[in-house]
C-alpha cells in the first residue's frame, strides 16, 4: 500500500467496484478498500468464494456480481480487504486500519461507497437473541451457504424481504410464516407512479418473486409484531397471535449508512420519500467537500445495479478532474442506464414506506441497542425541551455505544420530530466524528503529531 | 403564560445556566432559559467532568478559594438534586493526580504549585508532589515512563452529561419555562423590565442573567457590561465502557461511572467545533498509553472537540449592571467544578438583586480596566 | 439456529469458551458460532443481558467477542482460523485484555 493515491475508493460493493475499475483502467493510481473479508459488498457478499453451489438459490441477479469482481481485480486498482476505514476529512486524508495497524493515505479524490444498511426495527424484544435482520440471514447464506434451521419466522416490508425469502425456500429453509407488515393503504399513494414501475425492470423481477414466495408459503398482512423471551426469543407475537419461534427474521427496508460522509463533513438532507437522510450531491455525485464523491446506495437508495452506475459516472468525474487526458468511458450511457435503474424507485419506496408505528416505537421499547435507551426515555426527554439528536446523546447516551448511531440514529430523529412537533429535517441527525469506527488507543497513539499538535496538550 | 411573568430570564442553557437558574427557581423566582438550538455550541455537551481544586487560582488568589467553597459544597448539591429528581450525578472526592511524563514535566508542576501557594492571601489546602513509587501505590496501573504527579484530596468529578441532564429535569419539575431555539439578538430595558428579542419572539423579564458562555461577549454590552472572552477547542477522546480499574481522577484522563475512559484535553486556538485534528488525538492517546499502558488495547469509540468557554484571564466574571440595574453576568471556563457555587451561591444574590462584593467582588469584569491601566 | 446448506470445503477447529467447535474456511467467527448453535456471543455492559449477532455486517456492534486475548472484536467480520480462541464476552471488558 502507497501512502498516496490519486483515487481512494471506500466499499467493495457493485458502486466501489465499479468506480474502482473505471478509475484504474483510466490510469488513476487507484486503491479500494472495504472492511470485510471479501469483495462484493451486501448485494455481491461472497461472490469471490461462494460456498453455495447450486446457482438457482441466490439467482442470476446475484451471479452478475462475478462479472464486476473480475473487472475489478484486472483493472489494476489496489483492493485492499478487512480494511475499515475510520476517518475522512476535507484535506481528503483517509484514516484506515488494516490488520491491527492505523495509518492515514493522502487522497486527491475520495469516492465514499459505503452502501446501505437495514432500516432500524424497533420492536419490543428485538435485541433477543434469535432476533436478527433478514440481511443478517442472507449474509451468511451468501458468504459461507448457512441457512435458517428451526422455527423461522420472517416479518416485515421492502423488495428485499421476497428476494430473501425466495432465496430460503430455493435453498430449502422451512419458514414458519411470512409476516407483510405493509400498510394497505400505501399502495393508493405507489399507484401515481405505476405507469413509470411497469416500464422499470423490477416490475417483472418484482412479481415474479412474490408469486414465488407466495406459491411456497403463506403470507399474511401484520401490523404489530412483537419478540418475546427472557434469555433468547421463544415466540413471536403478531396482532396478539403467538408463534412459537426460534429465529424471527425483521426486514423494513435499507437506508444509506451515513456515518463515514457526515463525519466527513458532507452535508445531508433529509429525504422525506425515503425517509431517511442523504447526501446533498450534483449530477457527478460530487458532494459539499471539494474531492470527495458518494455513490452506490450510500447517495440515496436505489440499488447494487443502479449502484455500480453511480460509481462509474462518480469516477469518470473524478478521471476528468485529475487525467484530463484520459480515455474514459462516456458518461451519458451510463446516466441513461442509472436513469432507466431509477425509474421504478417512487413506486417502491411509496409502497414500501414503512408504517409510523414500526418506525416510532413506544414505551419500554429499546431504541438504542448499544446504551439501552427506550422510546419512553426519548419522548419524556423531548417532552422536556430537548430539541435535538445531540442534546438527547448527552442526556440518555443513545447513540453513544459502539455503532455509533448506526441502529438507533433515525428512530430518535423521527421521536424527537413527532414529539416536538417538527420536521426530522428541521431535528437534524447526531454530529459524528472519526473514529467512525472503533479503532485501538494503541492505534491512534501511533499517528504521527506535528509540533504544534504536541503542544496542545502536553502541558 | 403572561409576557411578564417572569422574574428573572436566564440566556445559556448550559451548565452555567441551568445551575443558576435552578437556584434562582429554588428561591421562589419565576424564572426563563432562554436557548440555542440542537447544534448550539455547548461546552455542557463537551467537557471533561472534573470537579477540580489543584492548579486553580495562580494568578487571581481569591479564584482559589472560590473554587474551594464549590468543591465544598459539591456533594451537598449533588444530594439535593438526587431528591429532586432521583438521578444520580455519581459526584465523587477520591483525590486527583496530575501525572508528569518526565523528571522535567514533574518539577514544572512542582514549580507551578509552589507559585500557586505562595500567592498571599490564598487560602491553604494540601497539594503534593509524589513520587513514581508513591503515585503507584494508589494508581497501580501506571507505566514505567510516569515520574511522578502532584495529588490533591479535594479533586474530584461527576458525571456531567448526567449533572446537565439532572438539572434539565429539575428545572422542567420546578415548572422553569426552558425555551431551547431562541438565541437572544438583542437585550433592551425599557418601563423597569428587560426585552430580549429573539427570531421567535420577544420576552420580558424584571431581571436578566447572562450566562452563554462565549456569546456573552456579543451580549454584555447590550445591558452596560462586558465580557472580554478567548475561546478555545479541546478535543477528547472516549474509550468503550472498560471495567473499573483507575479509582482516581486523573487531570487529562478518568474513568467514568459508566466504565469508560475520557482521555484529554487539548488547547488549541481554533473555535470551529466540527473539526478534528487527528494529531491531537494522538499525541492525548500516546500520552494516555504512557501513562496507563494497559490501555493501549482499548477501543476508542468516539472522540469531540468542543469550544471551552474562556475568559482573556481565565477567571470567571461575575458582574452587576450599573446602568442597567437588574442584568448580570455569570460567566466562567469551570461549570461543573462551580456548579455547587452558581446554584447554591450566585443564583440567591442574583434573586436578591445584588451581588455580594465579599464573595465574588474580586471577578468583577473591571479588573480587565485596572490590569490595562497598571 | 442455522445448518449448513452442504458439506462443501474444508475445515477447520476453533474453540468458543475452551469448547472445540467445527469451522469452515471462509466462515466468520460469528457465522461460526450461528452454526455450531450458540446462542448469544456476549452480554452488555449496561444491564448485563445477553445479545447475539443482529446485522452481520459490521454496523450493530452485537456481535462483539473476545479472539485471540483481544476484546471486542466484531465477530462478524474477523475470519476463522485453525486454533483460535474465541471467548464470548461478559459485560464490560477488562482493561488491557
Ligand atoms: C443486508 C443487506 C442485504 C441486501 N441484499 C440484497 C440482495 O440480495 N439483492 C439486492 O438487489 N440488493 C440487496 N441489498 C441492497 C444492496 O445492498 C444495495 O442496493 C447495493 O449493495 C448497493 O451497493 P453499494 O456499492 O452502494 O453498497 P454495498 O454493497 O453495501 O457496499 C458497501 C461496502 O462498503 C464497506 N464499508 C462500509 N463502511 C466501511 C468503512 N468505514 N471502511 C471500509 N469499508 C466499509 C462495506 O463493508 C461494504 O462491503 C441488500 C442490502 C443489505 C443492507
Ligand atoms: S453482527 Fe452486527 S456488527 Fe457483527
Amino acid at each position: 500500500m502507497n501512502e498516496s493515491y490519486d483515487l481512494v475508493v471506500i466499499g467493495g460493493g457493485p458502486a466501489g467496484l465499479a468506480a474502482a475499475s473505471t478509475a484504474a483502467r483510466a490510469g488513476l493510481a487507484t486503491v479500494l478498500f472495504d472492511e470485510n473479508p471479501g469483495i462484493g459488498g451486501q448485494i455481491y457478499r461472497g461472490i469471490t468464494a461462494n460456498p453455495v453451489r447450486n446457482r438457482a438459490i441466490l439467482g442470476e441477479e446475484y451471479w452478475a456480481g462475478t462479472a464486476l469482481a473480475a473487472e475489478a481485480k484486472a483493472s489494476g486498482a489496489t483492493i485492499v480487504n478487512g480494511a475499515t476505514v475510520w476517518s475522512l476529512d476535507a484535506s481528503l486524508a483517509v484514516g484506515v486500519s488494516v490488520a491491527g495497524r492505523a495509518r492515514t493515505i493522502q487522497a486527491r479524490r475520495v469516492i465514499v461507497a459505503t452502501g446501505a444498511l437495514e432500516r432500524p426495527f424497533a420492536i419490543p424484544g428485538w435485541t433477543l437473541p434469535g432476533v436478527m435482520t433478514a440481511g443478517a440471514a442472507q449474509t451468511v447464506l451468501k458468504a459461507q451457504g448457512l441457512l435458517p434451521n428451526g422455527r423461522t419466522v420472517l416479518a416485515g416490508s421492502g423488495p428485499l424481504l421476497w428476494l430473501l425469502a425466495a432465496q430460503m425456500l430455493r435453498a430449502g429453509a422451512r419458514l414458519e410464516a411470512v409476516f407483510d407488515t405493509t400498510p394497505p393503504l400505501n399502495w393508493s399513494r405507489a399507484a401515481l407512479y405505476l405507469p413509470d414501475f411497469l416500464l422499470s425492470p423490477y416490475f417483472k423481477k418484482g412479481l415474479a418473486l412474490m408469486r414465488e414466495v407466495k406459491r411456497r408459503t403463506k403470507v399474511r398482512a401484520a401490523r404489530h409484531i412483537e419478540a418475546v423471551g427472557t434469555d433468547k426469543l421463544r415466540e413471536v407475537v403478531v396482532d396478539g397471535r403467538r408463534i412459537p419461534s426460534d429465529l424471527l427474521l425483521l426486514h423494513q427496508g435499507v437506508v444509506p449508512n451515513v456515518n463515514l460522509a457526515i463525519a466527513a463533513g458532507i452535508d445531508h438532507r433529509w429525504d422525506a420519500r425515503q425517509l431517511c437522510f442523504v447526501p446533498v450531491l450534483d449530477a457527478d455525485f460530487g458532494s459539499s467537500v471539494p474531492g470527495i464523491a458518494v455513490a452506490g446506495d450510500g447517495a440515496g437508495i436505489a440499488g447494487g445495479t443502479a449502484a455500480a452506475e453511480r460509481g462509474r459516472i462518480a469516477a469518470i468525474a473524478a478521471v476528468r478532474a485529475l487525467a484530463p487526458d484520459a480515455a474514459v468511458p462516456d458518461p451519458q450511457s451510463a446516466r441513461q442506464r442509472l436513469q432507466r435503474e431509477e425509474l421504478g424507485r417512487a413506486f417502491l419506496d411509496e409502497l414500501y414506506r414503512p408504517p409510523k408505528a414500526l418506525r416510532r416505537p413506544e414505551g419500554g421499547t429499546i431504541v438504542c441497542r448499544c446504551e439501552e435507551v427506550t422510546a419512553a426515555e426519548v419522548r419524556k426527554t423531548a417532552q422536556m425541551g430537548c430539541e435535538g439528536p445531540n442534546q438527547m446523546k448527552a442526556f440518555l447516551r443513545c447513540g453513544m455505544g459502539p455503532c455509533q448511531g448506526r441502529l438507533c440514529g433515525l428512530t430518535v430523529t423521527e421521536l424527537i420530530a413527532e414529539e416536538r412537533g417538527r420536521t426530522p429535517d428541521e431535528v437534524g441527525y447526531y454530529r459524528l466524528r472519526p473514529p467512525v469506527k472503533p479503532i485501538t488507543l494503541g492505534e491512534l497513539a501511533s499517528l504521527p503529531a506535528s509540533e504544534a499538535e504536541r503542544r496542545a496538550v502536553e502541558r | 403564560m403572561l409576557k411578564d411573568a417572569y422574574d428573572v430570564a436566564v440566556v445559556g442553557g448550559g451548565l452555567v445556566g441551568v445551575a443558576t437558574a435552578w437556584g434562582l427557581a429554588r428561591e421562589g423566582c419565576r424564572v426563563v432559559v432562554l436557548d440555542e438550538g440542537d447544534r448550539a455550541v455547548r461546552a455542557s455537551r463537551g467537557n471533561f467532568a472534573l470537579v477540580w481544586v489543584q492548579s486553580k487560582g495562580y494568578g487571581l488568589a481569591p479564584y482559589a478559594g472560590w473554587t474551594v467553597r464549590s468543591s465544598e459544597a459539591w456533594a451537598g448539591f449533588a444530594e439535593t438534586l438526587k431528591q429532586e429528581t432521583g438521578l444520580d450525578v455519581c459526584f465523587q472526592r477520591p483525590g486527583g493526580f496530575h501525572l508528569a511524563l518526565s523528571e522535567a514535566e514533574l518539577q514544572a508542576r512542582a514549580d507551578a504549585l509552589k507559585r500557586l501557594h505562595n500567592q498571599p492571601g490564598i487560602v491553604q489546602y494540601k497539594a503534593e508532589i509524589l513520587d513514581h513509587a508513591a503515585v503507584k501505590r494508589m494508581l497501580p496501573d501506571i507505566g514505567p515512563e510516569v515520574a511522578g504527579g502532584s495529588y490533591c484530596p479535594l479533586d474530584g468529578h461527576v458525571n456531567s452529561l448526567r449533572l446537565f441532564r439532572t438539572l434539565h429535569t429539575a428545572l422542567n419539575a420546578r415548572g422553569v419555562t426552558y425555551l431551547p431555539d431562541h438565541r437572544v439578538e438583542a437585550i433592551t430595558r425599557e418601563g423597569g423590565e428587560f426585552q430580549l428579542v429573539t427570531a421567535r419572539g420577544t420576552i420580558t423579564a424584571g431581571k436578566v442573567a447572562l450566562a452563554a458562555g462565549n456569546a456573552n461577549m456579543r451580549l454584555a454590552p447590550m445591558v452596560g457590561l462586558e465580557a472580554p472572552m478567548l475561546p478555545e477547542r479541546g478535543q477528547i477522546v472516549v474509550t468503550e465502557r472498560l471495567r473499573p480499574f483507575l479509582h482516581h481522577p486523573v487531570v487529562t484522563l478518568r474513568q467514568t461511572d459508566e466504565g469508560t475512559v475520557m482521555i484529554g484535553d487539548s488547547r488549541e486556538e481554533s473555535t470551529d467545533p466540527r473539526g478534528l485534528t487527528i494529531g491531537v488525538s494522538a499525541t492525548e492517546a500516546s500520552r494516555a498509553v504512557r501513562m496507563f499502558p494497559l490501555l493501549a488495547s482499548a477501543n476508542v469509540v468516539r472522540t469531540w472537540s468542543a469550544i471551552r468557554v474562556m475568559t482573556q484571564d481565565g477567571f470567571p466574571i461575575y458582574d452587576q449592571s450599573e446602568s442597567h440595574p437588574g442584568a448580570f453576568t455569570v460567566c466562567c471556563h469551570s461549570g461543573v467544578t462551580l456548579a455547587a457555587n452558581h446554584a447554591l451561591t450566585v443564583a440567591p444574590m442574583i434573586a436578591r438583586g445584588a451581588l455580594d462584593a465579599s464573595l465574588v467582588g474580586p471577578f468583577s469584569a473591571r479588573r480587565f480596566h485596572v490590569q490595562a491601566a497598571g | 439456529m442455522f445448518k449448513r446448506l452442504g458439506d462443501t470445503g474444508a475445515t477447520l477447529t476453533l474453540t468458543v469458551d475452551g469448547k472445540p467447535i467445527r469451522a469452515r474456511i471462509g466462515d466468520t467467527v460469528a457465522a461460526a458460532m450461528l452454526a455450531a448453535g450458540i446462542d448469544h456471543c456476549r452480554t452488555t455492559p449496561v444491564s448485563g443481558a445477553p445479545r447475539a449477532p443482529y446485522c452481520l455486517m459490521g454496523v450493530c456492534f452485537e456481535c462483539l467477542v473476545t479472539v485471540d486475548g483481544v476484546g471486542s472484536r466484531q465477530g462478524c467480520l474477523v475470519p476463522v482460523a485453525e486454533g483460535m480462541k474465541v471467548e464470548t464476552q461478559l459485560g464490560k471488558r477488562e482493561a488491557g485484555r
